[in-house]
């Protein structure tokens, strides 16, 4: 056999290597190494010619050096040029420096690719395989270009060695992975396939790694190769134990090539023809029975390579999933595993089970295995076993196991690793949501979850408790008394107070009969926490408090002395100083009716998938959460009686109703409300604060970053998608793609506006060069000023996840029409991005309502009688022609919706005089609705015929 | 302290050192007990320990667990058998020939040749030559 001494070959290697070795110190080995980078060098640079042995040893000292983590910036040259040596071991050491060393996109590929060309044509099998190595290695694109089409030849040949064939194919494999498009099948591709039948086990170990790549993306171009691969591997699997001489390893007989038969049959679905099936099913059959055989070797290399086989055979069966018999087998040989001494068996045993739970056909024999498994969660030492374990009682419940499971994750929850929690805590609350048949259960459930796992839960979880409780009455009342007894504990967890804030708001009322829970006690219980705190649950229970005094005026006092003390009222955040100045001063000001109604108890969420698994998908990654799994939560839909979500990130219950906006800003974007809540405006606060839905875009952004963001796609039309949806109302979201979202908030005054603009990064990657412009065409620029656009110039860059806010300032000098335009600039990814919006600024935002008598109206409306100050358009409703909606419109217009005007109660007039820098304009308008012909009919009348003509074209659109 | 590495994909020098410190990390904190397979990143690294070396291959999380901890083992015993009872400095001293074995054994992070025979009757011929 053959023996190989040390640093034979190379003394001079050896030296230096034993010199580094016995460096005592890192500032005697960098010593030393300069002291031979120096010597190297003059070597190099010298007159005397060296020779390849001595380039050799030079070039192998710089890998050395290089290896142990030093830069090399020379040499590259000696390498270069070892490659034309016809010597093997000097060919070797610059095949291997320039390997490890040269980047894929060097210069000097393409003197290594002359090189290789040569080496590749030498008909020297041993230069062959060097130089295939060599591509194999780097991989690069150069290489792809200049060897793609050269390299199926080789390995198709009838006259290549087999060593050869068996690196070509690898090869390949490799430029494939790396430039598939350089790799065009052709007439090779079939010879490839019969390489399956090679009489040479090695290349049929080779070619299949080669095969199976191919076939996952071709199917149909390599669906040969199935009959092939079962042949091939009947032949393994009947063969005894010596057959194979060279391939068998610890008495098993090739079982890599084995595996990797097993796993090409899992690119196609089961076999068609018959007798091939058939093969198929007893080879399978075959390596279940030698599972149970007695083993030839006590040797754990024999029982893995076994195994080995063994696994990747039942992956195919569950593939297929089509043979309840053998699914069935594989689950009770996998049962025997979970109780197997070796660690790693009874870890693979869970996660190969965990794949055999979803089956129909092996769902019930996985589910015998339920004691077990729950004493791994216990006892195994190995936390990726527990995981495992935790993995495979979440894939084997259903509802007859549901409460044991549930019980056992709970418990297991208080000792868990910190690395599982959250995921355990997902997982708690999906199956609790899932199988719960007594709502009591899953609120008892997801409460015990927040005691015992408080940190771990997220918003999702939380939100989702309340979303049910929400849509489900028949729950409400326990709901309230078992979170007003947890909320009892000293010491419990914020999102617990979350929870009792949110739920005693609603719902406080059902438990106040009870003098234990009366709504003084509710309200001080919950008060008692509140300077514990975060910001985010002291605005939330802000938003409970005004709900209580609409719930139970008794304690409006109370709660009014609170919102005004000084740490509410001048609390140093805006947040939550705003809310309790408006909660104040709606407590005082509105009617109980008009309380009633803004405070009224949160409509239903409409029903949708759980946020909580959207959650933990993402979580997971795609794919990781078994198919199945989404099918059970469509199947048991119907039982679901959840509620939905508005959106992984956004506070789901804020949405409807804008007096409670439990806001939670999310991580990527200030969040808007979407559409005009109609009491938002009647009460006069407008939605100043990040409240409503975001649109939920995180599922496939990177794909989607990619697409759009490949070529550069300098847009200059202007987009004005966003800008009529702006005329009634002066915060949301302007714009939005892939990459970028662009919020806007506005306030006017009189004749002067001020605008935020908020630009979201919602990729992960730097924007560079940011920059923002804002013009007015034509006209325009004489009749509106924007101020301060320059010197509030935007930073010009944007990390990933990032928002900047740019004010924009405003004056109105004259009436106008046009909009201006709003141009912004940046790099993604070396791209250039080039957006422009039209921006917002419509006549009527600079509008005060006007409140008059019915009397004045119709004077006025007379005295404006010339033609060409009236402007009218009869149109077709596009949206809603509800009442509410119309009149949060019109009030979102900015001008006065006088009631008792109209002798008609079904139209609606509006006054208001719009404020120029130079002139006042007074505006009346009148819109009739039709809704049986679902028409309107808009007149405008204003002292400026230019303005009943724009306002006219700006509101036919609105309604 | 890595001895060798071989990478299959693309990664520069910089992430190729933290990628190494992680798997030191990763793997070096396990106790005889636990299994020889541990999740990275989005893949899995499947390592056997031969007294102080550990030997780590990082793999699809598809991947066969098994076979790639015997294909560890093959690697091995092929070593220990061209180096004579191979230790840690015949790893050290003999790197540029490691790689070699390597390459036999293991190609575009698949496996190339499983027969121990085979690929010793190799590298034995490439030792011959000049």
């Amino acid at each position: 056999m053959p023996a190989v001494s040390k640093g034979d070959g190379m003394r001079g290697l050896a030296v230096f290597i034993s010199d580094i070795r016995n460096c005592k110190s890192k500032e005697a080995e960098i010593k030393r190494i300069n002291k031979e980078l120096a010597n190297i060098r003059s070597k190099f640079k010298g007159d005397k010619a060296l020779d390849g042995y001595s380039k050799k040893k030079y070039v192998c000292k710089l890998l050395f050096i290089f290896l142990l983590g030093h830069d090399i910036d020379f040499g590259h040259m000696e390498a270069v040029n070892l490659l034309s040596s016809n010597k093997y071991t000097e060919k070797q050491i610059g095949y291997l420096f320039i390997s490890v060393l040269v980047n894929s996109n060097s210069e000097l590929i393409r003197l290594i690719n002359n090189a290789i060309k040569n080496d590749l044509s030498s008909r020297n099998p041993t230069f062959m395989c060097l130089a295939l190595h060599c591509i194999a290695n780097v991989g690069s694109r150069e290489m792809a270009e200049a060897f793609a089409s050269e390299i199926p030849r080789i390995l198709v040949a009838g006259d290549t060695m087999d060593s050869v064939k068996q690196s070509a194919a690898l090869c390949l494999l490799r430029l494939y992975k790396t430039s598939p498009d350089l790799v065009l099948m052709g007439e090779w591709t079939s010879r490839v396939v019969h390489l399956l039948n090679d009489q040479h086990m090695g290349v049929v170990t080779a070619a299949i790694s080669l095969i199976t790549c191919l076939s996952q993306k071709n199917p149909d171009e390599f669906k040969t190769c199935v009959s092939l691969a079962v042949s091939r591997l009947s032949r393994i699997v009947s063969s005894a134990s010596t057959d194979l001489q060279d391939y068998t390893y610890y008495f098993v007989p090739a079982p890599w090539l084995s595996c990797k038969l097993l796993r090409l049959l899992q690119c196609y679905p089961p076999p068609e023809d018959g007798a091939v099936k058939g093969r198929l099913v007893e080879c399978l059959e075959t390596i279940l029975n030698k599972a149970q055989e007695p083993p030839k070797s006590k040797k754990v290399q024999h029982s893995n390579a076994k195994n080995a086989i063994l696994f990747e055979a039942i992956s195919l069966i569950i593939h297929y999933d089509s043979e309840p018999n053998l699914l069935v087998r594989a689950c009770n040989q996998l049962g025997q595993f979970l109780q197997h001494r070796e660690t790693n068996l009874r870890y693979l045993a869970l996660e190969s089970m965990c794949t055999l739970a979803s089956s129909e056909f092996s769902h019930e024999a996985v589910k015998t295995h339920i004691e077990t498994v729950i004493n791994a969660l216990k006892t195994e030492r190995d936390v990726s076993v527990r995981q495992r374990a935790a993995d495979l009682l979440y894939a084997m419940c259903d509802r007859s196991n549901a409460k044991q499971i549930v019980a056992e994750m709970l418990s297991y929850l208080e000792t868990a690793d910190y690395s599982i929690r959250e995921e355990m805590v997902l997982k708690v609350a999906i199956l609790a949501e899932k199988y719960a048949v007594d709502y009591s259960w899953y609120v008892d459930t997801i409460l015990n979850l927040i005691r015992i796992a408080g940190d771990y839960v997220s918003e999702e979880v939380w939100y989702r408790v309340i979303q049910i409780v929400i849509n489900r009455d028949d729950v409400q009342g326990y709901a309230a008394k078992t979170v007003f007894e947890a909320l009892q504990a000293p010491a419990c967890h914020e999102n617990m107070v979350k929870v009792g804030g949110y739920i005693l708001g609603e719902f406080g009322n059902l438990i106040a009969g009870d003098p234990r829970s009366s709504p003084l006690v509710q309200f001080n219980l919950l008060h008692s926490k509140f300077h514990l705190c975060s910001v985010p649950t002291r605005a939330l229970l802000l938003s409970a408090y005004i709900k209580f005094i609409n719930l139970f005026p008794e304690t409006k006092a109370t709660i009014q002395e609170v919102l005004r003390c000084d740490s509410q009222i001048r609390n140093s955040d805006v947040e939550l100083q705003q809310r309790a100045v408006e909660y104040l001063k709606l407590s005082s000001i509105a009617s109980t009716d008009v309380l009633a109604t803004v405070l009224e108890e949160m409509p239903p969420f409409p029903e949708r998938e759980s946020s909580i698994l959207a959650k933990l998908k993402k979580k997971k990654g795609p794919g990781a959460v078994s198919v199945t799994e989404l099918e059970d939560s469509k199947r048991e839909g119907g039982e679901l009686n959840g509620g939905g979500d508005r959106g992984p990130d956004t506070s789901a219950m804020s949405a409807s109703n804008a007096v409670s906006r439990h806001s939670v800003t999310s991580n990527l974007s200030y969040v808007f409300q979407s559409t005009p809540s109609p009491s938002a405006d009647l009460l006069g606060i407008r939605s100043s604060a990040p409240a409503g839905t975001a649109p939920a875009s995180a599922g496939n952004l990177l794909v989607d970053v990619f697409s759009e963001a490949g070529p550069a796609a300098p847009s200059a039309a202007v987009n004005d998608d966003g800008f009529l949806r702006f005329v009634c109302k002066n915060n949301g979201v302007l714009f939005e793609n892939q990459l970028l979202q662009i919020g806007i908030k506005s306030e006017y005054r009189q004749n002067l506006g001020r605008m935020y603009l908020f630009y979201g990064n919602k990729t992960s990657v730097q924007f560079a060069s940011f920059t923002t412009s804002v013009s007015c065409p034509g006209e325009l620029q004489s009749h509106i000023l924007s101020l301060n656009v320059q010197t509030k110039q935007v930073e010009p860059l944007v990390e990933g996840g990032a928002q900047i806010q740019q004010v924009l300032n405003i004056e109105c000098l004259t009436d106008f029409s046009d909009a201006p335009l709003l141009n912004i600039k940046f790099r993604y990814g070396g791209a250039l991005q080039n957006l422009t919006l039209k921006l917002p600024v419509t006549i009527n935002k600079f509008f005060q309502p006007t409140e008059m008598s019915s009397h004045d109206f119709f004077q006025r409306w007379k005295q404006l009688s010339q033609p060409q100050q009236e402007a009218q358009k009869i149109f077709k409703a596009n949206h809603s022609m509800d009442t509410e909606v119309l009149k949060a419109k019109l009030l979102g217009l900015g001008t006065a919706l006088l009631d008792n005007v109209d002798p008609n109660p079904e139209n609606y007039v509006c006054a208001g005089v719009i404020q120029t820098k130079g002139q006042q304009v007074g505006c009346l308008l009148r819109l009739e609705p039709n809704a049986q012909a679902q028409m309107y009919r808009l007149t405008l009348r204003c002292s400026k015929d230019s303005v009943s003509r724009r306002l006219c074209e700006l509101l036919a659109e609105q309604f | 302290m890595t001895r060798l590495a071989k990478w299959y994909m693309q990664f520069d020098d910089d992430e190729k050192q933290k990628l190494i410190e992680e798997v030191h990390a990763v793997v070096t904190v396990r106790d005889a007990k636990h299994t020889n397979f541990v999740e990275f990143r989005n893949f899995k690294i499947i390592y056997r320990r031969y007294a102080g070396l550990y030997f780590c291959i990082c793999v699809d999380v598809t991947d066969n667990n098994l076979a790639y901890l015997e294909g560890i083992h093959n690697f091995v015993e092929v070593l220990n058998e061209y180096f004579h009872n191979v230790c840690e400095l015949d790893l050290v001293f003999n790197f540029y020939k490691v790689y070699t074995v390597v390459d036999e054994m293991f190609l575009a992070g698949e496996i190339r040749e499983t027969s121990q025979t085979k690929v010793l009757k190799q590298l034995l011929m490439l030792q011959s030559l000049e």
